[in-house]
Parts: structure tokens; C-alpha cells; sequence
């Protein structure tokens, strides 16, 4: 196990490496950062534009100008944002909790309700119940995010008044964003969840739990969750990278202060320390959560911890 | 064995069992009594494992009703009929008065939890004693079941067990209350017969100490023979026949009961034969019994020419553990310098347990699997030298059989385009019309029909696929076709079918058999020569008379005592029978000691004991 950890550990040295490297290439191939500031500024000489690369720092050559940033992310200094100036890492101190807190009410909500109901869906095969649940997973599935978060606002916020239409203030304004992810989420982790148990009830040992004379919650929650959750939580880690990607959106829906936000105002504007900082952070969370996605494996799985 | 005059402790009446429309049981009577054996045994579809399953009321599960009958099982507070509790009530039976033991030990242990959360789970459950308490009982429960180590048993997960020691796991779990009844379904199928021996004697003792009833679910007449008291026999959800073990296979009554017996290969049957045998054997024609094929000695083995295949000091390894920076750290050793010749028209027996390397070997003669080192010829020339062109040939002239017909069919083509399939790769045939009349004729000669040729192969019954996969073989006109426990997952009625089409195609053909089996019954009636395969090494060579009648190394004699034997007159000593089969795997650089080989009569080589 601590081998097969370590050996993950690395790997998620070297994927951060590969990351941060490909997005500081990326993000230059944009265009001239100087050019942008200077946009309607009236006449601007070759000179003047030479002095702010200089103040940006980014006349050096391209991979002093990476290690520099590395060098940073090491003391959690990323630079100053080319627009204000304000430091990098307040500007991700400040959205940071924002997406996690969102991203993980995402999660827990479609967690919380995907389990129970696919098996639900998958004790009652081919019943009501499954047809029912199978059905509502459907139209989940059916809504685009964006919309769906539009339908919200116009409800609750604008018709009946019940939660705040836009940005982060107490727990009633998380209910919306969350909820406008959490539906697709869970319409889709239904049907894994449905699926993954009814291979699992399949098994011989849920037939040797049932005779043992064990209650059916007992056959269900105890000897047939902890064994269809291995495939699950492979997907979930997975998804949880999706979702950030797709928080961009519904940040932007909801008027969310998050990464996301911060994302998308960094790309209009060609602010290479914040993109490159926002997209470093964001897939150090999604190779962290891998990561645990592996420790959770050997806490789950005795034949991948006793290897 | 304990009175028997007692009152039953488990009566089936008038049961009937319905999935859907599908009667899957009907009008079944039976009892069984306290310390007393009652083998229910039949084929596939038989539905002995939904008695079994009603029993327990666990068929409800998968869509089970039960439009008549009860089943009345005798309690301390009196007789209650199991199909009228509730299945809060019946929980309260199940695991405690009435447990059960089923076929997969690979998979009948959640491999999540520790052996010791198994087996104290009943005990909580039922007795009601404490976590601490309830191990204590488990260690007592596997030594019970002889298990080494108990205490350190508990702490182990059911992955870093053997089969073996899996299925007396399942046992200890079972007999944790003291059931009354103990079902076991088909509990010793999926172990070897060194194995399947000892867990037997294992149930036979334990039944005794504890005066169970035992309902013995199974298919293997050599089983039943050995531990039943009394039979029943279930065709089509029927039983039609029952009686004590003795009368039973000595005057079956029913004409299902007598083609079953007929066709159960019983080893050493054959003592005194030189050559393997075709034997007529009794189909059920609906419910008329009809005898097909007739008594035939298979002296097909041309041992004139030279061998047809030459396997020379084979060596197949398989990396299987690696250290941190990839270096391979163990290694399997399936094959270690296996030599032995194949002779056109002959059948050569591959016989061994689970780890022997028989099925690697035929993998790798059939080009499936990269042999280590060592050399193989085919027709005097060798693979080492062989061109690419030659390779392909040698897949049309070499085909394989395998266990799983299914499987190895593709459920997405007809069964007509899958046996075309060689004849158009290898381009032997021209002409669309002409292949289809040669897929016809094969299907015809396997025993299928023209017509089948448009079907699907979910549309066929286990034994008709395998004739499929027979077919498939035979369209490339194969001069050596390795069968792959090719008969294990049929039923013996299909399997000496099967068995008989075989000799019948090699006395046609001349074709020559790698029969890769476990079965040493089967190995007995089909084979020419016999090799015995020991952790990847031969321990023994000779003709099937050598092998099966003076069998000289102590492996062989080990296995052929732990086949249990198709008659309940004979009753074996399995004193022998004790320990596991060793792993294959090994460090790198820990190699195993290449046993040397004595001919000590001509043709019968025997390697030093290990």
C-alpha cells in the first residue's frame, strides 16, 4: 500500500509539472499582454511597450519566466495581477473557499441522493419504483446547467422571492448554485449508482449475507455498498474534475465569487499570473482528489491495501 | 448413521415453484432426517438449486413464487411450514436452524471483510453474545473445520486464501449456530479432487459430531455415491426417482435415472484395456430412453511416423509482482521443461490441478502465449525457424477448444458466419456457395442441423455450443486440436456424447487430441497417453494403462485416489489426502529444482518425488 501510494504521489508531482508547463506555453501563444493594456491609450511607441513587458516580467525568456512561477508556487506567491496589480494569491485566497465550498455541496447533495436511490432503483428492478427514479434520472439529465440555473433565478428569486438571485451571502445562497449542478450530477450518478449495485447484489456473497439471516439493510448497506463503492468512487474523483471545470458557467449564472469568476475575467483580460495561477490550483485540487481517491481504494478495497 | 425410524426434521410437500408463467419445479416431495445425507442431484435445469434456494426462501430474490406445497421444518415449539413465515420470521431461521454452503468459494466470501467479521456475524446475529465472545467461538469453528492458524485466520481477508481453504471457511460460517440442516450446493465443484476430497471428509465427520440433516446438492454421481445416504433424482423439475444410495445405483428404476448412470465415466472402469473406448450410450428421446453409438476400441495412434507435435524442455513464466521501479520481483512458473510428443490420431491427456501449467501449455503450442524457453515442432519443423507464413498455417492445422463455448463464441454473428469464419481466413474454400455447403455438412456431422446455421449462439443449449465450437475447429481441417477442458461444463449426459464425437472424428480425420482435463475419469475412457502435470512440471508419462493401473508417482497415486467414485460399494481411504497444493509463484532467482525423469517401463517416465 505505502508503495503503491508513493508511486501515485510522484505521478501527481510529475502530472502538476506537465500542467503548469503546458498552460504557461498556452497562455503566451494568446497574445501580447502589453498591447492589450495599452489599447486605446492613443499613440504608444515600440519603447514604451518595452518598459511595460519589463514591469511585467515578461521580456525574459520563457522558462525563467516558468521557474520563476514555480519558484512562487512553492511560497504560495504567484505574482501580481497585470490588471490593479493586486497579488495573485490574495485574489485565490479570497475565491478559492468560494468554488470548494460550492463544488463541495455539489458533491455531498448528489452523493447524498444518487446512493439511496439507485438502490432504491436497483432492489426494485424493473418495478415502479426503478421505473420512477429511472425516469426523474432522465429528465435530469435532459436540462443544460445554464438553463436550469436561469429557471432557478426566475422562481425563486424573481417570482417567489425565496432565495437571493446572485452571489455568496449565508447558506440560503448556496442552494441554488448548488442545487442547478447537483441535478445533473445526480441524475447521472443515479443510474451509476443503480448499475454498480445491481452487479454487486449479483455477487454470491450477498446470497451467502441473506442466508446468514442478516436484515436486508444489513445485506445492503453493510456487504453490498462497501463493494459496489470501489467502482463508484473512481467516478466520483473523476467527476469532481468535471465539475470544476463546469463551475466556470454557473459562476458566471449566479454572480458566484469563485475561481471561476476569477477565471474568466483573467482570459478577457490576458492576465497570465492569475490564469496560470487559477489553472495550477485548480488541477492540484483535481490530482489531490485522485489521490485520495486512491487512499479511499485502500481503505475500501483489503486487496488492494494488503498487496 | 442414526435411526431410522426418527421423524423428518424437513419435509418438502407438493412444492411447486414458478418464476413468471416458467414452472420450474413441480408437485417435489422429499424429507430428510437428523444425521442423514439426502443428495439431490440432476443436470442443468433440473432445478435442484431452486429447491435448495425455496428452502431458504432466498428464490423470492430473483422473481420466485410458490403456487403449491409446503415445506415443514420441525422446531423446538413444533412443526412450521417455512413458505407461510414472513421473511422477518424466516430470518430468524435462516443462518441459524437452517444454513447453507454454496458452490463458488472464490466468490462466496465478501472480499471486503475479514474472515473473523464473517464468522462472528452469525454468531452476533443469532446467539447474541458479544463481538468479543463471538471470535472466540470462531477460532473454535476453524479449527473445527481444520484450518491451520485459526487465530491468525480471523485477521485475514478472504483474497490471500485458496479455494480450499475459502470453501472450510463457508463451512465454519455455516455451522457457527449449530444448524439442524445443513444444504450444501454443489459446495465441492469448483475445488480440485485432492481438495474436493478433504472438504468432504471434512462434512462427513462434522454431520456425524453434530447429527445434521445434510441436503447435498449436486451433479457429480461420484460425489453422491461417496457421502449420500439417500437420493433424489430431479429431471426437468420433477424428481422421478428416489431411494437409498446403494439400491439406487445398483437397480435405478427410472429410465432418466439408468441413461444417467450409463453415462457417468467411472475410473477404472476400464482396467485391462489398452485403448480407449467408445461406448453406446442411453439418450432421453423425450421420455423415452434410446441407446445411440455403438462399442468401438480406438486404436487410431499411428505411432510409425514421427511425432506430429514435439514438445521439448518448455518453459513458461509470467511476471507477477513488481518492485517500485518496475523490477519484476516474483514470477509465476507455469511450465518448467515440459517435454512429450503427440503422434497423429493419437490423444494425449494433459491431467493436473489448478496451477499444474496444462492450460498454458496448450496456449502456447497453439501460439496464445510466448513460451520462455524452449522448443516446439510441428511436423518435424521447428517454431524457432518457422516464417510468418508458416505461423499462419500452423492456426489453421492446430485448433483449441475452450472450457466456456459461450465465450468463445461471438453473440453478435451466427454460428454460420463463426464456422465460416477459419475457412475464409485460411482461404480454403472459394465460392460463397461452396463454404456454406461445408459449414452445413460440419454442422450436420457435429449433430446440429443445416438450419441452425442462421441462429444466434444464445439460442443453443451448453452442449449444443460446444458441438459448435466443434464444428468451428473441424472447418479448417485441423491435423491437432487441443481441447481445453472442453467436456468440464457439461453435463455427463452431453459430455460422453461429446466424448463420443470426439473418437469419432479422430478415427475420420486422424486427428490427433491435446486433452487438457482435470477429469481423470474422462482422461481414462478418451486418452491414449497420460502426462501428470505437478506445479508445472511432468511427474509422470506413460501409456493410459501405465498411468491409470501402476501409477508410480506419488502425485498420481494421490490423485486418482481423491476421484470420488460413481459406485457406493467402494469406499476409499482418503487418510492420504492432507495439505494444499503448493503456488507456482516464486521469487526471481528462486528456481525451482527440475525433477529428473526414470523410464521405468518402455514409454513410462516418472519423475523423482519432490
Amino acid at each position: 500500500m505505502a508503495n503503491f501510494l508513493m508511486k501515485r504521489f510522484l505521478q501527481a508531482v510529475f502530472v502538476l509539472l506537465a500542467v503548469t508547463l503546458i498552460v504557461a506555453f498556452a497562455i503566451r501563444l494568446t497574445g501580447d499582454p502589453a498591447l492589450m493594456l495599452t489599447q486605446g491609450a492613443g499613440s504608444v511607441t515600440e519603447a514604451d511597450l518595452m518598459l511595460i513587458r519589463e514591469a511585467l516580467g515578461i521580456n525574459k525568456p520563457f522558462f525563467v519566466q516558468y521557474f520563476e512561477f514555480l519558484k512562487g508556487l512553492f511560497s504560495f506567491d504567484f505574482g501580481r495581477s497585470f490588471m490593479g496589480g493586486t497579488p495573485v494569491a490574495d485574489l485565490i485566497s479570497k475565491s478559492l473557499p468560494a468554488t470548494l465550498m460550492l463544488a463541495a455541496s455539489v458533491m455531498i447533495i448528489s452523493i447524498a441522493i444518487s446512493i439511496p436511490l439507485g438502490i432504491k432503483a436497483a432492489v426494485s428492478k424493473g418495478k415502479w419504483a426503478d421505473q420512477t427514479i429511472r425516469i426523474l434520472s432522465l429528465i435530469g439529465l435532459s436540462f443544460p446547467n445554464f438553463w436550469l440555473g436561469l429557471m432557478l433565478v426566475l422562481v425563486f428569486s424573481i417570482w417567489l422571492q425565496w432565495l437571493p438571485p446572485s452571489g455568496m451571502d449565508g447558506f440560503t445562497s448556496f442552494l441554488m448554485p448548488a442545487f442547478t449542478m447537483a441535478i445533473i450530477l445526480t441524475a447521472t450518478n443515479v443510474r451509476l449508482v443503480r448499475s454498480s449495485m445491481l452487479e454487486t447484489l449479483q455477487s454470491q456473497y450477498i446470497m451467502v449475507a441473506r442466508a446468514k439471516g442478516l436484515s436486508e439493510n444489513k445485506v445492503l448497506y453493510k456487504h453490498a455498498l462497501r463493494n459496489c463503492a470501489i467502482p463508484l468512487i473512481t467516478y466520483f474523483g473523476l467527476q469532481f474534475g468535471g465539475l470544476l471545470g463546469g463551475i466556470v458557467i454557473i459562476e458566471r449564472v449566479f454572480n458566484w465569487p469563485g475561481l471561476g469568476t476569477l477565471a474568466f475575467d483573467a482570459v478577457s483580460g490576458r492576465d497570465y499570473p492569475v490564469l496560470q495561477a487559477v489553472i495550477t490550483i485548480l488541477s492540484m485540487l483535481i490530482v489531490s482528489v485522485n489521490l485520495l481517491v486512491d487512499i479511499a481504494y485502500g481503505l475500501i478495497d483489503p486487496r488492494i491495501r494488503t498487496e | 448413521m442414526t435411526d431410522i425410524s426418527s421423524a423428518p426434521i424437513l419435509t418438502v410437500e407438493n412444492l411447486s415453484v414458478e418464476f413468471g408463467q416458467s414452472r420450474v419445479i413441480d408437485n417435489l416431495n422429499f424429507s430428510v432426517m437428523a444425521g442423514r445425507t439426502l443428495a439431490i442431484v440432476g443436470e442443468s435445469g433440473s432445478g435442484k438449486s431452486v429447491t435448495s434456494q425455496s428452502i431458504m426462501r432466498l428464490a423470492e430474490n430473483t422473481g420466485a413464487s410458490y403456487p403449491t406445497g409446503r415445506i415443514l421444518f420441525s422446531t423446538d415449539k413444533g412443526e412450521v411450514d417455512l413458505l407461510s413465515l414472513s421473511q422477518k420470521e424466516m430470518r430468524s431461521i435462516r443462518g441459524k436452524d437452517i444454513a447453507m454452503i454454496f458452490q463458488e468459494p472464490m466468490t462466496s466470501l465478501n472480499p471486503v471483510f475479514t474472515i473473523g467479521d464473517q464468522i462472528s456475524e452469525s454468531l452476533s446475529l443469532h446467539k447474541k453474545v458479544s463481538k468479543a465472545e463471538a471470535l472466540e467461538e470462531s477460532v473454535k469453528l476453524l479449527k473445527m473445520v481444520r484450518l491451520p492458524d485459526a487465530e491468525d485466520m480471523l485477521k485475514r481477508y478472504p483474497h490471500q486464501l485458496s479455494g480450499g481453504m475459502r470453501q472450510r471457511v463457508m463451512i465454519a460460517m455455516a455451522l457457527a449456530c449449530r444448524p439442524k440442516v445443513l444444504i450444501a450446493d454443489e459446495p465441492t465443484t469448483a475445488l480440485d479432487v485432492t481438495i474436493q476430497a478433504q472438504i468432504l471428509t471434512i462434512l462427513h465427520d462434522l454431520q456425524q459430531e453434530l447429527d445434521m440433516a445434510v441436503i447435498f446438492i449436486t451433479h457429480d454421481m461420484g460425489v453422491v455415491a461417496e457421502i449420500a445416504d439417500d437420493v433424489v433424482v430431479m429431471w426437468k423439475g420433477k424428481k422421478v426417482e428416489q431411494g437409498a444410495v446403494k439400491d439406487l445405483f445398483a437397480t435405478p428404476q427410472h429410465p432418466y435415472t439408468k441413461a444417467l448412470l450409463s453415462a457417468v465415466p467411472k475410473l477404472g472402469s476400464m482396467a485391462g484395456e489398452a485403448f480407449p473406448k467408445r461406448f453406446p450410450i442411453t439418450v432421453m428421446d423425450g421420455e423415452t430412453p434410446r441407446l445411440i453409438g455403438e462399442e468401438k476400441t480406438q486404436d487410431t495412434a499411428l505411432y510409425k511416423d514421427g511425432p506430429l507435435l514435439s514438445v521439448r524442455d518448455l518453459v513458461t513464466r509470467f511476471d507477477s509482482k513488481k518492485g517500485f521501479f518496475g523490477g519484476v520481483t516474483h514470477r509465476v512458473h507455469a511450465v518448467e521443461k515440459v517435454s512429450f510428443d503427440i503422434f497423429r490420431g493419437e490423444t494425449l491427456a494433459l491431467v493436473g490441478e489448478s496451477g499444474s501449467g496444462k492450460s498454458t501449455i496448450g496456449r502456447t503450442i497453439q501460439q496464445l502465449q510466448k513460451a520462455t524457453s524452449g522448443d516446439i515442432s510441428f511436423e518435424g519443423n521447428p517454431f524457432a525457424t518457422m516464417s510468418k507464413a508458416d505461423k499462419q498455417r500452423l492456426r489453421q492445422e492446430i485448433q483449441y477448444i475452450f472450457q466456456d463455448p459461450l465465450a468463445s463464441l461471438d453473440p453478435r454473428k451466427t454460428i454460420g458466419f463463426s464456422i465460416a469464419e477459419p475457412i475464409k481466413t485460411h482461404d480454403l474454400i472459394r465460392g460463397e456457395k461452396n463454404i456454406q455447403k461445408r459449414v452445413h455438412e460440419l454442422l450436420e456431422r457435429v449433430g446440429l442441423t443445416a438450419e441452425h446455421a442462421k441462429r444466434y449462439p444464445h439460442q443453443f443449449s451448453g452442449g449444443q455450443r460446444q458441438r459448435i465450437c466443434i464444428a468451428r475447429a473441424l472447418a479448417s481441417n485441423p491435423k491437432l486440436i487441443i481441447a481445453d477442458e472442453a467436456l468440464s461444463a457439461l453435463d455427463v449426459s452431453i459430455q460422453a456424447q461429446i466424448i463420443n464425437l470426439f473418437m469419432e472424428l479422430q478415427e475420420e480425420h486422424g486427428i490427433a487430441y491435446l486433452f487438457i482435463s482435470h477429469d481423470m475419469a474422462v482422461v481414462e475412457k478418451m486418452s491414449h497417453r497420460v502426462a501428470v502435470l505437478y506445479l508445472g512440471q511432468v511427474a509422470e508419462l506413460g501409456s493410459r494403462q501405465q498411468i491409470l493401473e501402476t501409477p508410480s508417482h506419488p502425485y498420481t497415486q494421490r490423485l486418482l485416489s481423491a476421484v470420488p467414485i460413481a459406485d457406493p460399494t467402494i469406499k476409499r481411504d482418503l487418510g492420504r489426502l492432507n495439505g494444499e497444493i503448493p503456488s507456482p509463484v516464486r521469487r526471481v532467482g528462486d528456481e525451482p529444482r527440475i525433477l529428473p525423469h526414470k523410464e521405468i517401463a518402455p514409454g513410462h517416465f516418472v519423475a523423482d518425488a519432490p
